[in-house]
Formats: structure tokens, C-alpha cells, sequence
């Protein structure tokens, strides 16, 4: 027996995120470390349950280890409960044969069998890969005083970018009258943010179809969304104001932990009535050294720092040597750097070390153009050896 | 192998009196992040003991809070786990009389729960036993010998204000334990006991109910002492870092003895399979602004810094504004201190608020404290 829930979140965690390159060669783009002491994918959980959804499925394919090890029990976040919580949901062999989740919108259709368990009246889709604050049972609140068929969560891009992004048209009411998925010559900024509430039945009833169609590329955007819309569903767009970003390449991704520093951060970790919950590990308080200098930074326990870390993201664990410089750089999980190393501009993955005096990126150039380097898990630096400007670095081709 | 944990919460509370006024001693915060009872918890987790009794008496309302389920030391077991045995008061009869002055007392007052176990040994913890031990090892040499006790044990200087609270047990070669002396009058080096005993259950069955029966009230005075020719009693040899607290004072300078390059750090904390387990939080990472300036200290996380921090202690949330300095101080977690402070050898205890240009100053010998959620 299921308790019913009226919500129930369906979060895609199965993409490679390839545009990181070494970071996600052997993880999922939503298990990538993130400001410290996070992981993407604490971003979306935390929203779920600081919004009061206490039942979500985590929809991986992609290299799951991590992320599976991550999640566990669901503990961390809250959602180690009896009824609902956290539920990874892997593709697997069915009587008719078995299937890797071929889209977005097939994926849901697999786990049909999980959503109707609890019987909810709503679904909400989120997708793992952006850092973001967010009240879903707002957007929800929303969906119901419409009485809408679906709700996309939209947010106001610049029209330069916009041809990026699954585009909405919409009336004063914001209802969608029409989808163009990355335009060439977008003539609206209102762009999908990946994140939708459906009515669970007719949801149902779209993937069902959409799964009979052979020529159904089987995806929310291309297909799911403007069949409905062809349709007549009522469609509304809903307006979010608040930090969100997409972290999908190597820029972006050091762009959104940069957003984490100065007095008056672009996006606050600090706020108690939202907080981001994460799976933490046993390490000892911080201890910065005699020597050290840290300005403009956030470090995170077990670190240790004899050298001088400036304008730096560093998680659990990291060692900085004495005679050591980092700066602007993000520094994963037990990332060790040597003395006289300098490290600049770059994302550092877990385990790494950077030998004696080698030398890691460089500073962005004059106009402002900034290449960041990336190293990928447990790769080896060798003592005073150079790593170029935007080089991508893995154990794989070093 | 099977053993269980019994850890004494709070026999030496009126040691620390400033910090044990709204919690037990194994609840009193230290290093940055943990509270007492994490260390003897994670040295019994991490020796695969599952099963722990937690003696308390009073005052244990932040204890319960800090251990909830037990899932952080991963003692939140269906069989087992982690209890806390509260004192037996009943309609009936009121046993708040009832003495838990002394490790036997208390015991004593838990024969109930002893008298049902069945595991091969009992390990005895006190709760400020602040050490890194591996009572695998302990409990293999407690096999090996025969022994119905064994006393961990670690040779140091003893200081005149440590007298007082502190066991020499004496041993031949062998490590069989021939005397066992409390308040020693000689101060200097010696064999001293670590609090930490491995016995044997039936030994603690039968020892308990002799000392019901002749009011014995003192483990290592009644049973110890006297039955150190009778009984096999032998000491473990124990040498990393260890030390108990006896005072404000003693507290400040074991906190203190923390930072720097130190060997002694890195031989409570990082041990290798052997991490100090501790209630999570949540805290984001810390926060060092453009113009913090921090020097020689341990910071927990969730801090934001925008001032000076010297040979200092600081723990989670705390905020320490712009030209703000701390020196050889221990800040507790959720102090706020606002612009231009100056802490010299001060210890605030949680949730104080110091207000901008308070200038709070103590000594080394004396340090200087602020009760928790006091503004200054």
C-alpha cells in the first residue's frame, strides 16, 4: 500500500552533460561537485523538499555510480522516508524486451508504473543540471488557480541568447499559444527552463501516445509540448525572478561558483528559510596555516591552506601547500596542490594532485577573455610541468 | 569478538560549570565541530562496536538533541544502536536521591540493563576520554592476556590541576597492573588511566552485585585497587592524543593545543579508517571575505569572516565583521560579532552577540567567558 501524494517530482539525472569534458567522464553531469560542498543535483532535491515534495524519482542511464552512492537512502535531504522519499529510478528489462531511456519524455513513460503507485493529481519534471533556487509549490499554486493542463516555468533570457533555449509565446495571461524549440530568430526572451507541472492524467495519456509514435524522438520539448499544444491544452508559462543558471559547459560552470563570492553574492547559500542540503562526510573543522592568505573565498571542512588561495572555491579536504597560489580556480574534493605550485583559472576535479611547483592556467587575457582550465579525477600533475590555458586535462589522455 | 559501549555522560559536569550549565559534559562543544561524546562514539563505531548505552543523569536535554537516532555514527540500528539511559524514576517512588557521583555509582544504577547483556566484553568510556583509540586492538590484547580488566593507559606529565582527576595505574613489564592510585601526590610523569576500560561482562556482572551488596561507590579504589592481586588487571599502552578536561582553563589550553602544525591534531583527527564522526548540519561551506585576514586557526564551516582571526577557534555560523579581530579566543557556533571587536583570550559560548567596538579581553591562564546567547 502507497500513501497518495498529490505531487510527485520526476528529476532526469541521466545526462552525460559532454560539454564538461573530463569532469563528467566517468559521472553524470548532475553528480558534479559544485560551491564547495554541494553537487548539482542537491540544488533540485533541496527545492523539492523545502517546497514540501516528499516524493521524487531520480531517473539516471549515464555512469549512476556516483550519483547512486550519492543519493542512497535519500538521508541528507530528508527523503529517507517511509512513504515517498527519494526513489532512483535506473532503466531496466521489461517482459517485451528492454530499453535505455531513448528521451526526456520516455524516460517518464518507463516509470509510469512508479508516478501511478501513489496516485498523484500533479507531476512535476525537473531536470538535474542547473543551479537554482525555487518554490515549486508556488508554481504549483499557480497551476491549479489556472486550472491548467501543464506549466512551464519560464525565465527572462536576453534576446541574444534566447536562440539557446526552448522559447514560449504567450498572452497578457500568460498562456502559451506557441513553442518554437532554439529558434534561429526568437521573437520572444521567455525561455523554458526545463521545469514542468503537469495534471498526471493527461500527462499519462501524452506519453502513452507519444510512445506508440515510431517517428517521436520521444523528448518534453520536441514532442510532448507542442503536440499538447496543437491540442488546445491549456498551457501557462510561469514567470521565475531569481538567480538560475545552466551549468552545462566548462564556463559556465566556474562562471555559477564565482557567482558564490564577494559580500554581496549574484546567488546566497546563506539563506536559512532555504537551505541546500548535501551529503557531508566526517571531515575535521578547516585549519588555515601560519603563512596562509585567503581573501575572497569559500573553503570547506578538512581543508588545509599554508599557501594563498584568492577568488577560490575550495571543497572538503583540499590541501594547499605552503608557497602555493590558487586563484580563481575551483578545487574539488581532496585536491592537492604542492608547494610553489600556481594554479589559475580552473576547475580541478577530485583527488588530483598538482605537483611541486607546476604550473596550472593562466590569467584571463586584457579584454577579458578568460580560457579555464580543466583536470579531470585523479590525475597527476607532474612537478614543474605546465598546463596551458584552457586545457582539458584527463586521466585518460595525460 | 562481541562487546557493547557504556559511556558516562555526566560524572565530572561540575568540572566545567560555565559550559555545563545548559548541557552535559558530553554534549560541551570542541574543536570547531564536535561535542565531547563524538570522540568515545566514533572510537567504538569505529572498532565495529554497534551497541552503546549512554549513561545520563541530568541535564542531558543538548545531548539527546546532538545524538538523535544515532545515524550519524551509523548507530541508528534496528538491533542495537545507540540508547540513552536516563535515571529510573517510577510513580512510585521518586529516585532523584539516587547517587551517580562516581563511575561505580552509576553503574550500579544500570544493573538492570547490565544484567541483560550478553556480549563477551564491556567497554567503559568516559565521556571527555578526548582520544583516538583503536579498542580493536585493545580488546585483541584483552583476549591475548586473559584479562578480566584492562585500563587503557597513557605515560605523561601530570600538571598540579590534573592531579586531582587523575588514576596512576602502575604494571610490571608484562603490562599486569599491581597498583592503582587516584589523586596521586607525586605531580610528574606517569602512567596515567585514560578512562577507558575493557572488562569482562560477567566480571562487571559479578563485581557490580558485590559492590550493591558491600556499598562499594569507587571503580578504581574499591575494585581496581583491591583486587589488582586477585583479579588479572592489565593496561593498555595508549599514545596519541589524549587528554580529559578538568576546567575552564584546561579546556582553553586542550582546544588551543589543536592548532599549529600539530602532530597532536593530526593524531585525534586523521587517522587513517578511524574519522571523529559527528552530527551533520548542512552549513555551507565557510566565507572568507576580501579583507579577512586569518592566521594559524581551525574554522568550522558556514562561517562568513570579513576580519582578523588569530590563533583562534572558530566554530559554525559564526559572523566576524569588518575590522573585527579575534585572537586566541574559541568562538562558539551562531556568535555574531559586529564591526570593530576585539577578542583577546575570551570564550563565548553559543549564539552570544558582541556589538560593534566592544573591546573583551581575558588571559591564558584566565580566560574571559560569555554565557550562551548573552549580548554584549
Amino acid at each position: 500500500m502507497f500513501s497518495k501524494k498529490e505531487c510527485v517530482a520526476m528529476l532526469l539525472a541521466g545526462g552525460q552533460g559532454s560539454r564538461l569534458y573530463a569532469l563528467t567522464e566517468k559521472d553524470a553531469k548532475p553528480a558534479v561537485s559544485f560551491g564547495g560542498k554541494y553537487r548539482i543535483i542537491d540544488f533540485p532535491l533541496s527545492n523539492c523538499v523545502n517546497s514540501g515534495i516528499d516524493t521524487v524519482g531520480v531517473l539516471t542511464q549515464y555512469q549512476p555510480l556516483t550519483l547512486n552512492e550519492y543519493i542512497g537512502n535519500g538521508q541528507p535531504w530528508d527523503l529517507d522516508r517511509m512513504s515517498g522519499g527519494v526513489t532512483v529510478l535506473p532503466p531496466y528489462q521489461a517482459k517485451d524486451g528492454a530499453d535505455w531511456y531513448k528521451g526526456t519524455a520516455n524516460a517518464i513513460y518507463q516509470n509510469l508504473n512508479f508516478i501511478n503507485r501513489y496516485s498523484p493529481d500533479y507531476v512535476v519534471v525537473l531536470s538535474g543540471d542547473h543551479i537554482y533556487k525555487m518554490d515549486y509549490s508556488r508554481m504549483l499554486d499557480y497551476h491549479k488557480a489556472n486550472n491548467a493542463d501543464c506549466t512551464i516555468a519560464v525565465i527572462d533570457v536576453p534576446l541574444s541568447e534566447a536562440s539557446r533555449f526552448g522559447i514560449m509565446y504567450a498572452d497578457k495571461e500568460n498562456r502559451i499559444y506557441e513553442f518554437a524549440e532554439k529558434p534561429a530568430n526568437p521573437k520572444s526572451t521567455m525561455a523554458s527552463m526545463g521545469i514542468y507541472i503537469f495534471n498526471k492524467n493527461m500527462l499519462e495519456q501524452y506519453l502513452i501516445n507519444d510512445a506508440k509514435d515510431p517517428a517521436s524522438s520521444n523528448d518534453f520539448g520536441k514532442n510532448i509540448i507542442p503536440t499538447m499544444l496543437n491540442d488546445g491544452a491549456r498551457m501557462f508559462a510561469y514567470p521565475f525572478e531569481g538567480y538560475w543558471k545552466d551549468v552545462g559547459t566548462v564556463n559556465s560552470l566556474w562562471e555559477a561558483n564565482m557567482d558564490l563570492l564577494g559580500s554581496e553574492p549574484t546567488f546566497d547559500l546563506y539563506d536559512k528559510n532555504w537551505r541546500i542540503f548535501s551529503r557531508n562526510h566526517a571531515y575535521q573543522a578547516q585549519y588555515i596555516g601560519s603563512d596562509a592568505i585567503v581573501e575572497n573565498s569559500l573553503v570547506t571542512e578538512g581543508s588545509e591552506i599554508h599557501g594563498t588561495v584568492i577568488n577560490s572555491i575550495l571543497s572538503g579536504g583540499v590541501y594547499v601547500a605552503p608557497g602555493a597560489v590558487v586563484k580563481d580556480a575551483v578545487l574539488m574534493d581532496g585536491v592537492r596542490i604542492l608547494s610553489g605550485a600556481h594554479v589559475t583559472n580552473a576547475i580541478i576535479d577530485g583527488g588530483t594532485v598538482v605537483g611541486i611547483g607546476a604550473v596550472v592556467g593562466a590569467e584571463a587575457a586584457e579584454d577579458g577573455t578568460r580560457k579555464v582550465v580543466v583536470i579531470g579525477n585523479g590525475v597527476t600533475v607532474e612537478p614543474g610541468t605546465c598546463v596551458e590555458a584552457g586545457a582539458i586535462v584527463s586521466a585518460n589522455n595525460q | 569478538m562481541s562487546a557493547v559501549g557504556i559511556i558516562f555522560s555526566n560524572l565530572f559536569d561540575n568540572n566545567l560549570p560555565e559550559l555545563t550549565k545548559s548541557r552535559a559534559l558530553a554534549s560541551v562543544p570542541f574543536a570547531c565541530r564536535y561535542r565531547l561524546i563524538d570522540f568515545s562514539l566514533s572510537n567504538m563505531v569505529n572498532s565495529g562496536i554497534d551497541n552503546v548505552y549512554v549513561v545520563t543523569h541530568q541535564n542531558y536535554e543538548s545531548l539527546m538533541r546532538h545524538i538523535g537516532s544515532g545515524k550519524d555514527w551509523d548507530l541508528a540500528r534496528r538491533s542495537g544502536g545507540v540508547k540513552l539511559l536516563p535515571p529510573l524514576m517510577t510513580a512510585f517512588a521518586y529516585q532523584g536521591s539516587v547517587s551517580y557521583n562516581t563511575r561505580l555509582e552509576s553503574l550500579k544504577n544500570i544493573t538492570h540493563t547490565i544484567d541483560r547483556l550478553t556480549e563477551d566484553y564491556v567497554v567503559l568510556s568516559d565521556c571527555d576520554s578526548i582520544c583516538n583509540l583503536n579498542l580493536t586492538e585493545m580488546i585483541e590484547q584483552h583476549e591475548k592476556t586473559g584479562a578480566d580488566v584492562t585500563i587503557a593507559c597513557k605515560n605523561m606529565n601530570i600538571t598540579p590541576d590534573k592531579a586531582a582527576a587523575a588514576v596512576v595505574v602502575s604494571y610490571d613489564e608484562i603490562g599486569r597492573v599491581n597498583d592503582v592510585i587516584i589523586r596521586p601526590e607525586e605531580v610528574g610523569n606517569a602512567n596515567v588511566s585514560i578512562h577507558i576500560l575493557v572488562i569482562n561482562r560477567r566480571y562487571l556482572q559479578s563485581i557490580l552485585h558485590d559492590a550493591i551488596s558491600h556499598n562499594l561507590n569507587n571503580l578504581y579504589l574499591d575494585i581496581l585497587a583491591k583486587n589488582a592481586g586477585s583479579a588479572k588487571i592489565f593496561a593498555y599502552e595508549y599514545d596519541g592524543f589524549y587528554s580529559n578536561i578538568v576546567n575552564l582553563t584546561d579546556y582553553y589550553n586542550c582546544s588551543m593545543s589543536l592548532l599549529g602544525d600539530s602532530e597532536e591534531r593530526n593524531s585525534l583527527f586523521n587517522v587513517r579508517h578511524r574519522p571523529v564522526l559527528t552530527k551533520v548540519h548542512n552549513t555551507p561551506p565557510t566565507k572568507y571575505g576580501a579583507d579577512s585576514k586569518v592566521v594559524n586557526s581551525l574554522i568550522a564551516d558556514g562561517c562568513v569572516i570579513d576580519g582578523t582571526v588569530e590563533n583562534s577557534l572558530i566554530f559554525r555560523g559564526v559572523k566576524i565583521g569588518k575590522g573585527t579581530t579575534v585572537r586566541n579566543s574559541i568562538v562558539f557556533k551562531d556568535t555574531y560579532l559586529g564591526e570593530n571587536v576585539t577578542l583577546e583570550c575570551v570564550i563565548t559560548d553559543k549564539a552570544v552577540v558582541i556589538r560593534d567596538g566592544v573591546k573583551l579581553c581575558g588571559h591564558e591562564t584566565q580566560p574571559f567567558f560569555i554565557e550562551k546567547g548573552k549580548m554584549i
